[in-house]
């Protein structure tokens, strides 16, 4: 923090990156990249998967060298040989995955690497003391002593932030801040970053959702195919035109037309409860061919609800019937059985296996399909994978890695596993998560196509835009109650807001 | 319609060669470099040795391998689903000593085959418990395994208060000595069986290709509706009793039990099964892959016998073969 406030007026004390250029092996990742962050101001970074965005905050915060280029940090050539060096000239990451260590305590982490001694031994008071100063300055009332691993992702990330302040960076990279905030949270970050702004810090922002770019950002840079190929002096561009800028073409639209449902009720959910009083009560009906979408704040119990309706969690009380008959939810298993199918939160952890082949991957879950006899034979999980590749266009073959896909061709390869038995209620949590902007769209495509099969499609997503352009109904949930079921005329963002939050 | 049939069988060329090459990469899949190594070894000892590459030299090698072998089968499985067996030493010793009460005409006396099968059924079920306590008490398999080591050696001690039994019926000694064929004894003959039937088990049935989705990502199989639990019981339950049988096969070799038999063994039986190429953290093994682990170790004992090398800088040797393994893989893997 500058103590004469002349300085944050002055020209020459921003970043000015130019000319950023990076290669691994023949492939270049970034080409000639120029901008500038002045003091005072947030910059957003906007781009799909594999645009360049973290290279270029990777140079920044010295984790990577570049091939060619400069930049000058507040008047002086810098060029950070390791990320401790970008810290002592006062440039600071929040990664998206937070860098913590969960066992040891608030202070601790703060002041990890650089403990303060006193005679040779460390001196808590006085790191607690200046740990809980930055907190406060924050918002945050967290004793320095607990230990990290019981806070909350959004408490953590602040004492991310706090370590940051006490390293005096005046530079901060964002890092996908909000994949892990609720809304509450995240208007807290704004704040934050609000108040640390007009301190006259300078913010490197970025992420994915565009209605929070428009919400914080002072001017927008957008990135594609390792170049930055537009810059916005300032942050209310229509989405339409950022989208298009960012995926390099013409978007139509986003959202594929629906198709009128069936009048047969598929699923029946009655007074649905968790055992962890994590939903309660919760009783709604989705019909062949309908998409219900699910809409509610982070800890709002939807994944929960789902998880449950698909066997994968305890219920406490209530019913589940499937085209008109009762499931006894045991398991997972049970609820297949009963052709209720999930395709879960977390892509990489609970709907891959990693270490296998697309076709191992699609017959997971399917050898009373592919082995009738319990026999499984390479030839018929080929002609399995291959016929589910084929339903989905998955950009890839049976024999290859999985996780050589992108992640749009993971979650199709996901669906694709479960499309042919067929199931009677779909069920996506968070189906364009990860997903780069471009590859939504053909998801989205995928979920109608569900529902048109004559499919109960549910979907449960935390980006509203999703959620209304994609559900002919929307249940809104908030702290774990049903707060009501709209219509898609006259489910709004004001609407979904409302109740999510009352 | 001609043109469609030209692309359609332009298709189908492609994707039947991608087929037999997914075939044979799933055969020898992560045990080229193992395999490689084996031949290297009995090439320098061929080179090196006379004695060495004589058919009455293999067929003691298949011998000295059998308990090893027999017992690498199961390990194999509970690795394969991420999991780890400390207790297999132990439960060789316990199993071993239940037979020889049960059957031995100065303890029960109830006969060999009384003895043999009730011998499994205690050695299954200490695998089973071991199973319960990781899948029921979520107790990481370490520990589970550990805690099962300790009991069951406790247990096999108490039997006879810690002295060994010793004298069993010729044809049950002669299990391990005849040579049927001229050169196959029954004992060999078991291990050779059960591996086959356990490669096929795990390559071609649904049951077996879960466990590798198990080990691969628990929670993903259970999502996919595998019974995970229930298979990992299964799973730890058929290691003791491959245990088990691993005792039997030592009592017929050595016409003697004893409740500190097979002390240490776990640690060989692991050592095999992570050189044949499979993954501590789950998913990835084979039985083929393990074969080949329980020959090097086997082969290489063998050869530095022979070459009068003793036992001290044996285990030396063995302790590099395995860092060798596993770091030549991790950067074979890395480098891909």
């Amino acid at each position: 923090m500058s103590l004469d406030p002349s300085h944050t007026q002055s020209p020459h004390l921003g970043l000015f990156v130019s000319g950023l250029c990076k290669s691994y092996g023949p492939v270049q990742v970034l080409a000639d990249a120029s901008f500038e962050v002045r003091p005072g101001e947030v910059v957003a970074l906007l781009g799909e998967n594999g645009a360049g965005k973290s290279t270029v905050s990777n140079i920044i915060a010295g984790s990577t060298k570049p091939d060619a280029g400069s930049m000058i940090w507040r008047g002086k050539p810098y060029s950070p040989a390791s990320p401790a060096a970008a810290i002592d000239a006062g440039v600071g990451m929040i990664h998206q995955e937070l860098k913590l260590l969960p066992d040891l305590s608030v202070a601790e982490n703060v002041y990890v690497g650089r403990l303060l001694m006193r005679g040779g031994r460390i001196d808590r008071a006085a790191m607690n003391a200046r740990a809980s100063a930055q907190l406060k300055r924050l918002g945050l009332d967290v004793s320095p002593e607990r230990k990290v691993g019981t806070l909350r992702i959004a408490a953590q990330q602040q004492v991310e932030i706090a370590k940051a302040l006490t390293l005096n960076a005046e530079l901060l990279i964002f890092d996908e801040p909000t994949a892990a905030l609720g809304s509450e949270e995240t208007e807290l970050l704004f704040k934050q970053i609000r108040k640390l702004k007009a301190e006259g810090m300078s913010f490197i922002y970025i992420s994915h959702r565009l209605d929070e770019v428009a919400a914080i950002a002072d001017r927008v840079v957008v990135m594609r195919d390792g170049r930055i190929v537009a810059r916005h002096e300032r942050a209310d561009v229509p989405v339409r035109a950022i989208v298009e800028q960012m995926v390099g073409r013409s978007v139509e639209r986003m959202f594929p037309p629906l198709s009128e449902p069936g009048s047969e009720a598929l699923l029946e959910v009655e007074n649905l409860s968790s055992p962890e009083r994590s939903f309660q009560n919760v009783s709604f009906s989705v019909r062949a061919g309908e998409i219900l979408g699910i809409a509610g704040l982070i800890g709002a119990g939807r994944t929960e609800l789902v998880r449950a309706i698909a066997g994968a969690d305890p219920i406490s009380s209530g019913s589940v019937r499937v085209a008109g008959k009762p499931v006894h939810l045991t398991g997972p298993a049970a609820a297949i059985k009963a052709g209720v199918v999930l395709v879960p939160e977390d892509r990489k952890a609970q709907g891959v296996v990693l270490d296998q082949t697309i076709g191992e991957n699609l017959a997971i879950g399917n050898f009373d399909h592919v082995a009738p006899n319990g026999w499984v034979f390479p030839k018929a999980v080929q002609k399995f994978a291959e016929a589910g590749i084929g339903r989905l266009g998955v950009k890839g073959r049976p024999n290859q890695a999985i996780s050589k896909l992108s992640g749009g061709n993971q979650q199709k390869v996901i669906i694709a596993k479960w499309i042919s038995r067929p199931p009677k209620v779909f069920i996506l949590d968070e189906p364009t998560r990860g997903i780069d902007v471009g590859a939504r769209a053909a998801i989205y495509d995928v979920i109608a196509e569900l529902a048109r099969s004559g499919m109960a499609v549910v979907v449960v997503s935390s980006d509203l835009e999703e959620v209304l352009g994609l559900s002919h109904r929307v249940l809104v949930l908030s702290r774990g109650r049903q707060r009501g079921i709209l219509d898609r005329s006259e489910a709004s963002n004001v609407a979904v807001m409302e109740l999510a939050t009352s | 319609m001609a043109v469609s049939n030209g692309a359609s069988e332009l298709k189908a060329g492609p994707n039947a060669q991608a087929a037999a090459g997914a075939k044979l990469s799933a055969l020898f899949a992560g045990t080229m470099g193992p395999l490689i190594g084996l031949v290297l070894l009995c090439l320098a000892l061929s080179l090196t040795t006379d004695t060495f590459l004589t058919v009455r030299n293999i067929l003691n090698v298949l011998d000295q391998v059998t308990v090893l072998g027999i017992m690498a089968i199961g390990m194999t499985l509970v690795i394969l689903i991420g999991g780890i067996d400390l207790s297999v030493g132990s439960v060789l010793a316990l199993a071993a000593m239940v037979m020889g009460f049960v059957a031995h005409p100065d303890h029960l006396n109830l006969g060999m085959p009384a003895g043999i099968v009730t011998a499994l059924v205690v050695a299954g079920l200490c695998g089973l418990v071991s199973g319960l306590l990781v899948t029921v008490t979520r107790l990481p398999p370490f520990i589970a395994t550990l805690a099962m080591m300790s009991v069951a050696r406790g247990v096999a001690n108490m039997i006879t208060d810690g002295s060994q039994i010793i004298g069993f019926p010729d044809w049950f000694t002669s299990l391990s000595i005849i040579r049927h064929f001229g050169f196959l004894s029954v004992t060999v003959g078991l291990m050779i069986v059960l591996a086959i039937i356990f490669a096929i088990f795990l390559n071609y049935r649904a049951t077996g290709r879960s466990l590798y989705a198990i080990g691969g990502s628990a929670e993903v199989a259970r999502l996919s509706g595998i019974p995970v639990k229930s298979l990992t019981n299964w799973v730890y339950a058929v290691c003791g009793v491959l245990a088990g049988l691993a005792g039997i096969v030592l009592a017929a070799r050595l016409d003697s039990v004893q409740p500190s038999s097979g002390f240490g063994y776990e640690l060989d039986t692991i050592a095999a099964v992570v050189i044949g190429g499979a993954s501590l953290s789950g998913g990835v093994g084979s039985i083929g892959g393990t074969a080949i682990g329980v020959l090097i170790i086997g082969v290489l004992r063998n050869g530095l016998n022979l070459l009068g090398v003793s036992p001290f800088i044996q285990q030396v040797v063995i302790g590099v073969v395995i860092a060798l393994a596993v770091a030549t893989d991790t950067w074979r893997r890395r480098a891909q």
